[in-house]
């Protein structure tokens, strides 16, 4: 089982650097958003740093959406997945692997870069460090529940729409919990502490929930 | 709900041969057995001295099906290292032996022909030991020299005390087989 | 084995069905008949909103009700998935399409209520918001059974996104809750309407029951005409030979 698990970590990561594209892509995405922003709600400085914090955390939300789109699809498509579900190792395991590596090549990734890009918005400097730790939390979160929304949606044709329409109101809390954690004191009171004990426990949540889901649907569409 | 009133038997060291026109179902019948599929009558048991009659055929099966599970961006060896990786172990160098593909080892599948996928594929089986092999249209895309490597390897596998449950439309040159026939059943069934 | 069960409980659920159907509609519309008799002209008006208060009487019943509704399809979802039971499937896809209209009238009633009490339809206040994430909820799980062809296939993706969303619930709903008292002035959201006396009480009561049976007899029309509809498949699909 856990010679499977780093089978396929190693598969997937090579994958992913080989192919490159994915974690490029998604950083590009990033980008477009933050700079989309300022353009469409004007150059204002004060109203750019007020709001920082939530329009970092909604392109974190929409690059990671849309880079697990395809999560499971080539493996569905070329049959891997059926020949991993004929062995003793459980789906479950494949599905925490492969979220695991999502994880790895975009959600950390722009966890990273996403304090960097605020400068952009005029981000204040004293939140660098809680927008970069709840990111990297919260996108353990995302990059689990993305796996769910690419599972049920592996064998269907217009699944990239209909992953969004799933996974919004599971992103609800990650997204809440994830604002309040890096905005440190900037709405009045100072939340970010607890707001940050909540979105981890948010992450265990989806730890335990998304790989029997995610299987589960695997499953469904295999047979 | 593909077939109906299917009886059959497959034994250790013979081979069973699915022959029928297309969408008769013998690929759904290949995936039921393997537990891709579950049947929504009926019943498929699994005699094997050392395994409750019970079980699962999940991961005592090798399946190779239509799709050849192989990843294009990485290198054949590549490809056969994770699924030894993820099986748990296996003989990556003897497989590719047996499917003569030694010499094609650093190359990238993408640069495969299909013959040459195909093998690779089919390298899977040589990988790890399991009793049951399922073959869904093997010989597809493979030239002679091939069809004589996988029928070795059958052979070698039957006589082994392996079993086989096959599609196909070429006859290979295995003996011992017996044949499962889907167009007499479709007549039965209307 | 069990294919003869599968299809002999639809068949006593349509027998049942038709016997209890009217009695069910009966009493449907005696309740609405005198719930909203007492809510729209014995009840009394608020001193402060006037006669727009007897939205309520509509307004919160549906929110119950669009809850309920959802926890029933959970519930049958679980059933369904555990138990492998094909009536629970169809209890639960039928459920669906009601519920959203209970939550989508629970908003739209919300937004006429809102425009006059607080000056405006919309506000992304807690509950507000959790019951709009609750419509989501609903749509996306009604698009998956359009998504998938395949009924058995279908039911099971189904109910995996309903039992997920039901676990969400109570954590959007705990989220938005923190979010709003930190984010908002509390002096939107504070009701200070009287408190509930039995003259608005019971014709609450009765309306919420009587949601409740309108839920009951349109649910039943809806699974008995899901069996129909899966009954003409499967004759159909007997009738082309039954071939891919």
């Amino acid at each position: 089982m856990t010679s499977a698990f780093t089978a396929i970590v190693v598969r997937d990561f090579t994958l992913a650097v080989r192919q490159g594209g994915g974690i490029g892509t998604a950083i590009g995405f990033f980008l477009t958003v933050i700079v989309l922003l300022p353009l469409g709600l004007g150059p204002d400085q004060q109203l750019l740093q007020r709001i920082a914090p939530g329009a970092l955390w909604i392109a974190l939300l929409l690059s990671v959406l849309l880079s697990a789109d395809r999560l499971y699809q080539t493996d569905h498509d070329d049959g891997s997945l059926e020949i991993m579900a004929l062995s003793s190792t459980p789906l479950e395991i494949v599905v925490l692997a492969k979220a695991s590596v999502h994880w790895l090549t975009s959600g950390l990734p722009l966890a990273i870069a996403a304090p960097v890009f605020g400068f952009l918005l005029n981000l204040d400097t004293a939140l660098i460090a809680p927008l970069a730790i709840a990111m990297v939390t919260g996108s353990l979160a995302l990059s689990l529940l993305a796996s769910l929304g690419a599972a049920i949606t592996v064998g269907l044709r217009q699944g990239g729409l209909l992953v969004s329409l799933l996974i919004l109101p599971l992103y609800v809390p990650v997204m809440i919990f994830g604002v309040l954690a890096s905005s440190g004191a900037q709405s009045g009171i100072d939340n970010s502490g607890a707001a940050l004990v909540i979105l981890m426990a948010i992450v265990l949540a989806a730890l335990v929930v998304s790989p029997f889901a995610s299987a589960a649907a695997l499953r469904s569409f295999m047979r | 709900m593909v077939f109906t009133g299917l009886d059959f038997t497959a034994d250790a060291g013979r081979m069973l041969v699915l022959r029928g026109p297309n969408g008769a179902g013998k690929t759904s019948l290949l995936r039921l057995i393997a537990g891709l599929a579950e049947p929504v009558g009926g019943s498929l048991v699994f005699e094997h001295t050392s395994l409750p009659r019970d079980t699962m055929l999940g991961e005592h099966v090798h399946f190779i099906a239509h799709h050849d599970a192989i990843k294009l961006h990485l290198s054949v060896a590549e490809n056969l290292k994770f699924w030894a990786g993820f099986f748990g172990g296996g003989d990556v160098a003897g497989a590719m032996q047996a499917m003569n593909l030694t010499s094609l080892g650093e190359f990238q599948a993408q640069r495969l022909s299909a013959g040459q996928k195909r093998r690779l594929g089919l390298a899977r089986l040589a990988l790890i030991e399991r009793p049951v092999w399922l073959l869904d249209e093997p010989t597809v895309g493979l030239d002679a020299a091939s069809q004589q490597l996988l029928a070795a390897m059958m052979v070698r596998h039957l006589d082994g005390g392996g079993v086989i449950i096959a599609s196909t439309h070429i006859d290979l040159p295995v003996k011992s087989s017996d044949v499962l026939d889907f167009a007499n059943l479709a007549e039965q069934a209307s | 084995m069990s294919s003869i069960e599968r299809f002999a409980n639809p068949t006593r659920f349509m027998r049942l069905q038709k016997a209890v159907q009217p009695w069910v509609w009966v009493i449907t519309f005696a309740l609405f008949g005198v719930g909203l008799f007492l809510g729209l002209t014995r009840a009394p008006a608020d001193y402060q909103q006037g006669e727009t208060v007897r939205i309520m009487y509509v307004h919160v019943p549906a929110a119950w009700s669009a809850l309920m509704v959802y926890s029933v399809m959970a519930l049958a979802s679980i059933i369904g998935i555990v138990f492998r039971h094909p009536l629970a499937d169809i209890a639960a896809k039928a459920a669906a399409p009601i519920g959203a209209v209970f939550c989508f009238l629970a908003l739209a009633t919300g937004a006429l209520w809102g425009k006059p009490m607080w000056g405006t339809w919309w506000v992304w206040d807690a509950r507000l918001t959790s019951m709009f994430v609750l419509f989501l909820l609903y749509l996306g799980y009604m698009a998956i059974w359009q998504a998938i062809d395949d009924p058995r296939r279908a039911s099971r993706i189904a109910a995996i996104v309903a039992i997920v969303g039901f676990i969400n619930v109570p954590i959007v709903k705990f989220s938005v809750d923190w979010w709003y008292s930190l984010h908002q002035p509390a002096s939107v959201f504070r009701a200070g309407g009287p408190t509930i006396h039995a003259s608005i009480l019971t014709p609450l009561l009765i309306m919420g029951l009587a949601f409740s049976f309108l839920f009951l007899a349109l649910h039943l029309i809806a699974i008995r005409s899901e069996i129909g509809a899966r009954r003409i498949r499967q004759t159909e699909l007997a009738r082309t030979g039954a071939l891919q």
